[in-house]
């Protein structure tokens, strides 16, 4: 039997917990995508219940419907364009007077709505005591109580959505808010004009449509006046006389005013359902602020737990790096014994396989990362965070709230640039996204644990902690000079609520945990797969190498000499039945050989397009004290940080085996503590790797901004190392 | 006296709310409203932002932010009261 489907919208104020119940509806069959032309994330989920296959769409999280940002033009235009069957508004009920704000709105348009009044057991404790069939009698709307972290409630506020889908009775016009006189006689006013002059065009319930015009909402008037086609001049003349009369009438703006009578009209609502007996309760929750925001303790405790998640990602992320590292291995290994040589077989085991494990190898890593901050979101240590930050951050007009997305960059910056959407303001978003890629991240520490590690052994900490440290400068340097020049304007508000400390549920932390680890493997799949691809192409191609030496004839050689060495000692042994001294001379025709291909190997790089880039660019890496090797190697960290490493490895011809090999050969090569030093703050500097590039261009939403990054990043990379380079020349290092 | 006048523990109750554009706005919606009570919870520990509790929950504001809201009747108040 086909079952019908009806559509149910969630709506609520972030902290509500929205997510939460939209996890239990949906479980683990829920769909994470974007909303169209935004990069806030659209989550939908489809259950069979009491016969109907729902559809269940989490709208972002919003205070109100005003279109401050992106979330809540989101919110609305979904309500208003695809008229979802049944809104489940979702009401903190500890917190219901703020609450009831965006459910006025609601109401407004012309929507089923129904009261979700969540976290019940909390309230409760509160000492509040809400009368849910006063509230549903006054708002002439269906009320259930739920309580979501415990699965309680919902299965009853599903059947009552079904039932309201289901009855044809009229949306209720009444039971929503009303103005003061001067304002209703002109909303009816405006009204009027717009069923005369547009009627019959407008999606939009009318009263709803005068009242955004009188509040001056941009988005509609806008959307008005293109309907409304010859008559939009007129429509817009008569909002601005409205408009003049009102705040003549009032002293204030209409928005403001409004704004007040729906507290107050909320306000009544307040005193008839809500009993309050606070006076014998213990905040749980303000005691553990006092600790967490104290003023001495509280900063050391925030550094304490950032070091713990840090140390967590990548000390309890090493053991599943390693089976993943020797799973790779196993499977190129495979590969390479059963597959004939061919220009495919190479394909997939340099280019494919290495190429995309060297990216997958980093999941452990971005997984814990994950967990541990859907942990601090859930708990709601989050917003103490960007309280605790926002001071500092305010310094480059930041918003505490893009401390999380920059921490997040020394993890990896692909996340770090998709956690800016937690910003409200575009001009935030752009900015932090253009900053984090300062912040040193995992994938680039690999270059400096090698460079580090062979010019500044006895030092490594201190050297390692100034480069991140200098990365931080360099972000928050970038930042005041973005904020003074390319993106000015206002700071974006500091109006954020702090939720009550709430004990996290681990299934929400695993869905949010494996969303976007999802994320980074779908990027994987797509980007890395190509990048790959095209980064062997460039090393692997042209095939027809002139060689500066016949390396074939080299090996043939070698064969030759060992031929008669092995014959001459084949005597000798038979004699003596001993099979070692043959078996060293077999193994010292083998290290021959390998000498002779490793440094085909070398040359087949030097000679590849790969190598005849790096070797173009060699004159704009010579100032900076590194060499056409380093340089092709850095050309490949355009795919991903760690590949400069093992594209050093290739170009110095070092045999895998040896762990210090690379070391010396760096050092052979004639390469200084100076030249180490200018390229590791090359690397920390310049352009971000591939992925992160397309996520930049997926967030900001324009190639201007992506190009802008790329060339910024770059040339200050330059800069700066070339002055390290030079000005330790100067003062006389090397 | 401006909101960012008050001291950590004292309460008072909004009589206006300046400032313009989306900020005040949005300040007005999250029900920082004329009449309004507010309890002054805290300052951060860099002194900026500071948390306030209104209408029964936790929300903070920039000095800076503060200083547009005016406010009255303050008094020291005991720490139980107003959640």
């Amino acid at each position: 039997m086909h079952h019908k489907s009806i559509t149910i919208a969630l709506a609520g104020n972030p902290n509500s917990g929205k997510t939460t119940l939209f996890n239990n509806i949906t479980g683990t069959r829920q769909k994470v995508g974007n909303w169209p032309g935004v990069t806030v994330e659209k989550k939908e989920g489809i259950v069979s219940k009491h016969g109907y296959d729902l559809k269940i769409v989490d709208l972002p999280g919003t205070y109100s419907l005003t279109p401050f940002s992106v979330e809540e033009i989101i919110a609305r235009d979904y309500v208003l364009e695809e008229c979802p069957d049944v809104l489940i508004d979702i009401i903190d009920a500890s917190n219901l007077e703020r609450s009831l704000y965006l459910a006025t709105q609601l109401r407004e348009i012309d929507c089923k709505v129904i009261f979700a009044l969540n976290m019940a057991d909390v309230a409760r404790t509160r000492g509040l005591k809400i009368d849910a069939e006063k509230l549903s009698e006054l708002l002439d709307l269906p009320v259930v109580f739920t309580i979501g972290n415990k699965n309680e409630g919902i299965d009853t506020l599903l059947q009552k959505a079904i039932e309201l889908a289901e009855s044809k009775s009229e949306i209720s016009q009444k039971r929503r808010v009303k103005y003061s006189k001067d304002i209703e006689s002109s909303i009816a006013k405006l009204q009027r004009s717009i069923e005369k002059k547009i009627a019959g065009i407008l999606p939009y319930n009318t009263r709803w449509t005068a009242i955004k015009l009188l509040e001056d909402d941009r988005i509609v008037k806008e959307r008005v006046v293109q309907k409304a086609g010859d008559n939009g001049q007129d429509i817009i003349q008569e909002i601005q006389e409205l408009r003049k009369k009102l705040i003549d009438r009032f002293d204030e703006e209409p928005e403001i005013v409004m704004t007040d009578e729906r507290y107050g009209f909320i306000a009544g609502i307040i005193k008839e359902v809500l009993t309050t007996s606070t006076k014998n309760r213990i905040d749980i929750s303000r005691n553990i602020d006092l600790v967490l925001t104290h003023r001495f303790i509280g900063f050391p405790i925030f550094i304490f737990f950032i070091w713990a998640m840090f140390q967590l990602t990548f000390s309890l992320g090493a053991y599943p790096m390693e089976w993943i590292d020797i799973g790779v291995g196993g499977i190129s290994a495979l590969f390479e014994s059963f597959l004939p040589d061919s220009l495919l077989k190479d394909l997939l085991i340099n280019g494919i396989i290495a190429g995309v494990g060297s990216v997958i190898i980093f999941l452990p890593n971005i997984l814990i990362l994950f967990f541990c901050i859907a942990l601090f979101e859930d708990t709601g240590y989050m917003s103490r965070a960007a309280f605790l930050m926002d001071k500092i951050m305010h310094l480059i007009g930041l918003h505490g709230k893009s401390f999380i997305p920059m921490l997040m960059g020394f993890g990896c910056s692909v996340p770090a640039v998709i956690a800016t959407r937690t910003l409200e303001s575009e001009k935030d978003r752009i900015l932090t996204i253009l900053i984090t890629p300062f912040m040193s991240c995992s994938a680039k520490l690999p270059v400096y644990i090698i460079l580090v590690g062979t010019f500044f052994s006895a030092k490594a900490g201190t050297v390692l902690f100034t480069i991140y440290i200098f990365g931080i400068i360099a972000a928050f340097v970038s930042g005041r000079l973005f904020r003074s020049t390319l993106l000015k304007g206002a700071d974006a508000p500091f109006v954020m609520e702090l939720p009550p400390y709430r004990a996290p549920m681990l299934k929400s932390l695993l869905i949010h945990m494996w969303d976007r680890g999802k994320m980074f493997l779908k990027k994987m799949g797509g980007i890395i797969l190509i990048g790959s691809v095209v980064i062997w192409a460039l090393s692997a191609f042209p095939r027809n190498i002139q060689y500066s030496v016949d390396y074939a004839a080299e090996i043939a050689g070698v064969n030759a000499l060992y031929e008669t060495k092995i014959k001459a000692s084949a005597k000798a042994s038979a004699k003596a039945s001993d099979r070692s001294g043959m078996q060293s001379i077999q193994e010292e025709r083998d290290a021959a050989i390998k000498k002779i291909k490793l440094a085909q190997d070398a040359e087949k790089m030097e000679k590849s397009f790969m190598g005849s880039i790096g070797k173009k660019l060699a004159p704009l890496f010579a100032p900076l004290g590194i060499d056409w090797r380093g340089g092709v190697a850095l050309v490949t960290g355009f795919v991903a940080k760690e590949i400069v490493v093992s594209t050093m490895g290739i170009l110095y011809a070092v045999e895998e085996e040896e762990a210090d090999a690379l070391q010396k050969a760096i050092i052979s090569s004639g390469m200084t503590p100076l030249s180490a030093l200018s390229m590791m703050i090359f690397v920390l500097l310049y352009l971000p790797c591939f992925a992160t590039i397309a996520a930049i261009k997926r967030e900001t939403g324009s190639f201007k901004w992506m190009f802008f990054s790329i060339a910024y990043t770059t040339s200050f990379a330059w800069v700066v190392a070339f002055s390290v380079y030079q000005g330790g020349k100067l003062i006389g290092f090397n | 006296m401006l909101l960012s006048e008050m001291k950590k523990g004292q309460t008072g109750t909004i009589v206006h709310v300046g400032g313009n554009g989306a900020l005040r706005r949005r300040i007005l919606e999250m029900g920082l409203i004329n009449g309004a009570e507010i309890y002054l919870e805290k300052y951060a520990p860099l002194k900026d932002p500071l948390e306030l509790i209104v209408k029964g929950y936790h929300v903070s504001l920039r000095v800076e932010e503060a200083a547009q809201i005016t406010v009255n009747s303050v008094v020291n108040s005991v720490k139980e009261d107003l959640t």
